[in-house]
């Protein structure tokens, strides 16, 4: 997708969610894709309580707020409802946070890539139950504060890694997935356009840095993704009948030390702490690298 | 012309939920519901039947395809029993919360521990809170009607609350009776097409479920519980109808067994407990003692005024649950005697707890508990007899 083919129209304008949040801005840029003849069904999480209470409605689309751990279910029901009223011009897309899709929504999330009805879902992981104020999940990096991880437990000397959704994800045999952030927005929207094209379950994971549950101040948003990217804390990949690519990779890799230091959350770390998250960084790509270059 | 056949009650579900013409099936196994999910299968399988076919991963995800089929427009239907109504609950709110017409068939079976397969009506008595229209059938043909007159009841604009049909597990899910199956053209001219309501339709967004302040909750759960208040005479007129056009009905909300001089009345609700207080009643009656049998049809909306006409009259009332609200006594009961709240002289009232995880009630059962509940002379007391054994 290129800067002119953008349409001007804003289908989600006047929300109240945070300065500098980037799940709104991947929701904005998702619709940017997809146009009005979209439909979200959003359990709990900030997309929903922000933007889908009386009386600040700010999208132009249909929205559903729903049982937090039904989204896979309910955005299988609505692609099978549409598909039998012949309506087939709707995309039908899951928008869950972190915590919706890695926790509480993983069953239904499964279930519903495993029934094969054309849907896309979109994970805007931004690593906490950030909209009931920082609470642990299992997306939570490494080292990182939450509330209800005030130590956390790598600190406390236990096995602490980020749930590999993606990875869960691929080994669905799904049609698509990708993972993204919006810190890229070129690289994002062009994996939007793709799920929307495939006949079939599609899959984004959006890493959406949080000013306010990563402890760093608002404008640092876009930057805080592209450090994360930058330093193999995040990938940009997609997947695509059974190929794993890179569709980014950094010139130059920076330390995770940078990424870490800039933010509040992972306060805690001890030196040698930093050097284990890059030693686990290192290797988790090296894994991702290795499954990329099976042809 | 309909046609008759020797089915199930499971299987007599499956046929209504084919002449209904449902869009979207979403659905998991348990017993002793499953029949009816496999039965649709099948017509889905063979052609008879133009729908979806949701394999979900549980009755929470279940009920949430067809929801979102719902809300694409598309009628939906799914079955469950038990613990899968248990897992279900938060959905169940949802849905009635979000007034969207589905119909849920449950085959009532008991809630472990301890573990049991078989039937009670724990499974759906403790839904009872979560808005749903509740309607409990007593045979297989009345299963296969309730589904249909359930679609018609949920889908009229001023309910628009989806409607639970509850068959007994095992005494009636799995009894092969005769049953008549209608004709489609015929359901076709009583049930009309799919009106959904609200739906996410991109010419008109809107948001569903959206959050709501205290006051403006207030206001959507008044209308919440104004239309299920307000479904009792809908359900009595789609009964009518239905009788017109089929030449069988069930009395909407309650159907009265020989209430009209009795003395003694039974109140139960479904095939087990019904089909003993039947024959009870006629067994007394024999002997002289004026019985009848008051069958709750609807258990929401409850039938208060109704309950009240057939049971003033009376010196006792004897009503069997197959459930129990702990700490109190059965819920049914609680119902009942709610109703006849300043009745004066008011009936003595005995509440009998009893065929639980599939424990039988027997005609001599019912009539013995009849019989001792006429020795009760305070209305005051609250009486519970456990069906128990040491």
């Amino acid at each position: 997708m290129k800067i002119k083919e953008i349409p001007q129209e804003e289908l989600i304008a006047g929300s109240m969610s945070c300065a500098g949040c980037s799940e709104l801005l991947a929701t904005r840029l998702a619709l940017k894709v997809l146009g009005a003849r979209t439909i979200f069904i959003v359990p709990a999480g900030c997309m929903s309580s922000v933007n889908c209470y009386w009386p600040q409605m700010p999208f132009r689309v249909p929205m559903f707020v729903g049982p937090f751990a039904a989204t896979g279910a309910i955005v299988q029901g609505a692609s099978a409802g549409f598909r039998f009223r012949g309506m087939k011009d709707i995309n039908v897309v899951g928008l869950a946070g972190d915590g919706g899709t890695a926790d509480i929504g993983l069953a239904s999330l499964s279930q519903a890539i495993v029934g094969g009805r054309k849907f896309i879902y979109i994970c805007l992981d931004n690593e906490a139950y950030m909209n009931t104020g920082t609470q642990w999940s299992s997306t939570t990096p490494y080292g990182a504060i939450t509330t209800t991880t005030p130590v956390p437990e790598v600190i406390q000397e236990k096995e602490q890694n980020k749930k590999d959704i993606f990875g869960i994800v691929m080994a669905h045999n799904i049609p698509y997935a990708a993972t993204a952030c919006p810190s890229y927005p070129f690289d994002y929207m062009e994996k939007v356009r793709k799920a929307a094209s495939v006949d079939g379950p599609a899959y984004i994971q959006v890493l959406a840095p949080c000013p306010a549950g990563w402890g760093y101040p608002e404008e640092r948003s876009i930057e805080m993704g592209r450090m994360a990217v930058e330093s193999g804390m995040w990938y940009l990949c997609e997947y695509e009948n059974g190929q794993l690519r890179f569709t980014y990779t950094p010139k130059k890799k920076r330390p995770v030390s940078e990424f870490v230091s800039a933010q509040g959350r992972f306060r805690r770390m001890k030196p040698e702490h930093v050097a284990d998250l890059q030693n686990r960084v290192d290797k988790r790509l090296a894994r991702l690298e290795a499954m990329a270059a099976v042809k | 012309m309909g046609e008759k056949k020797f089915i199930t009650g499971d299987i007599a579900v499956a046929h209504a939920v084919k002449l209904a013409r449902v869009g979207v099936v979403s659905a998991y196994p348990i017993t002793p519901q499953t029949p009816i999910v496999e039965q649709i299968a099948n017509f889905i399988g063979n052609g008879e039947l133009n729908a979806d076919y949701i394999k979900v991963e549980g009755e929470h995800s279940a009920m949430g395809g067809c929801l979102g089929a719902c809300m694409a427009g598309a009628r939906a239907f799914t079955a469950t029993a038990s613990h899968g109504l248990a897992y279900m609950h938060e959905m169940l709110t949802y849905v009635a919360g979000g007034r969207f017409p589905i119909v849920l068939a449950v085959a009532g079976r008991t809630i472990g521990p301890p573990w049991s397969i078989w039937g009670e009506q724990q499974d759906s008595i403790q839904q009872r809170d979560t808005g749903w229209i509740q309607l409990y059938a007593e045979t297989a043909q009345e299963a296969l009607d309730t589904v249909l007159q359930a679609f018609k009841i949920a889908e009229n604009p001023e309910v628009f609350t989806p409607v639970m049909v509850c068959l007994d597990g095992f005494n009636v899910s799995h009894t092969e009776e005769l049953v008549d199956i209608p004709d489609q053209d015929a359901v076709d001219r009583f049930l009309p097409p799919f009106n959904p309501g609200a739906t996410l339709n991109p010419d008109e967004p809107m948001t569903l479920a959206m959050g709501a302040p205290g006051q403006l909750s207030t206001t959507w759960r008044f209308e919440q519980f104004q239309a299920i208040v307000g479904a009792k005479s809908v359900i009595e007129k789609v009964d009518k109808e239905f009788g017109e056009m089929f030449g069988r009905s069930y009395g909407g909300l309650v159907d009265a067994y020989k209430c009209e001089d009795a003395e003694v009345v039974i109140v139960s609700m479904g095939g087990l407990a019904t089909g003993a207080a039947r024959d009870a009643v006629d067994s007394m009656r024999r002997s002289g003692t004026p019985a009848g049998t008051l069958k709750l049809r609807a258990f929401r909306p409850f039938p208060t005024d109704i309950v009240k006409r057939y049971l003033s009259p009376a010196k006792t009332v004897l009503v069997i649950d197959r459930d129990c609200s702990y700490g109190n006594e059965g819920a049914v009961c609680s119902d009942v005697r709610a109703a006849l709240y300043g009745v004066h002289p008011c009936p003595t009232i005995t509440n009998f707890i009893g065929g639980l995880a599939g424990a039988d009630l027997t005609p001599e059962e019912v009539q013995e508990m009849a019989q001792e509940a006429t020795k009760t002379a305070d209305v005051e007391r609250h009486d519970i007899i456990f069906q128990y054994t040491e």
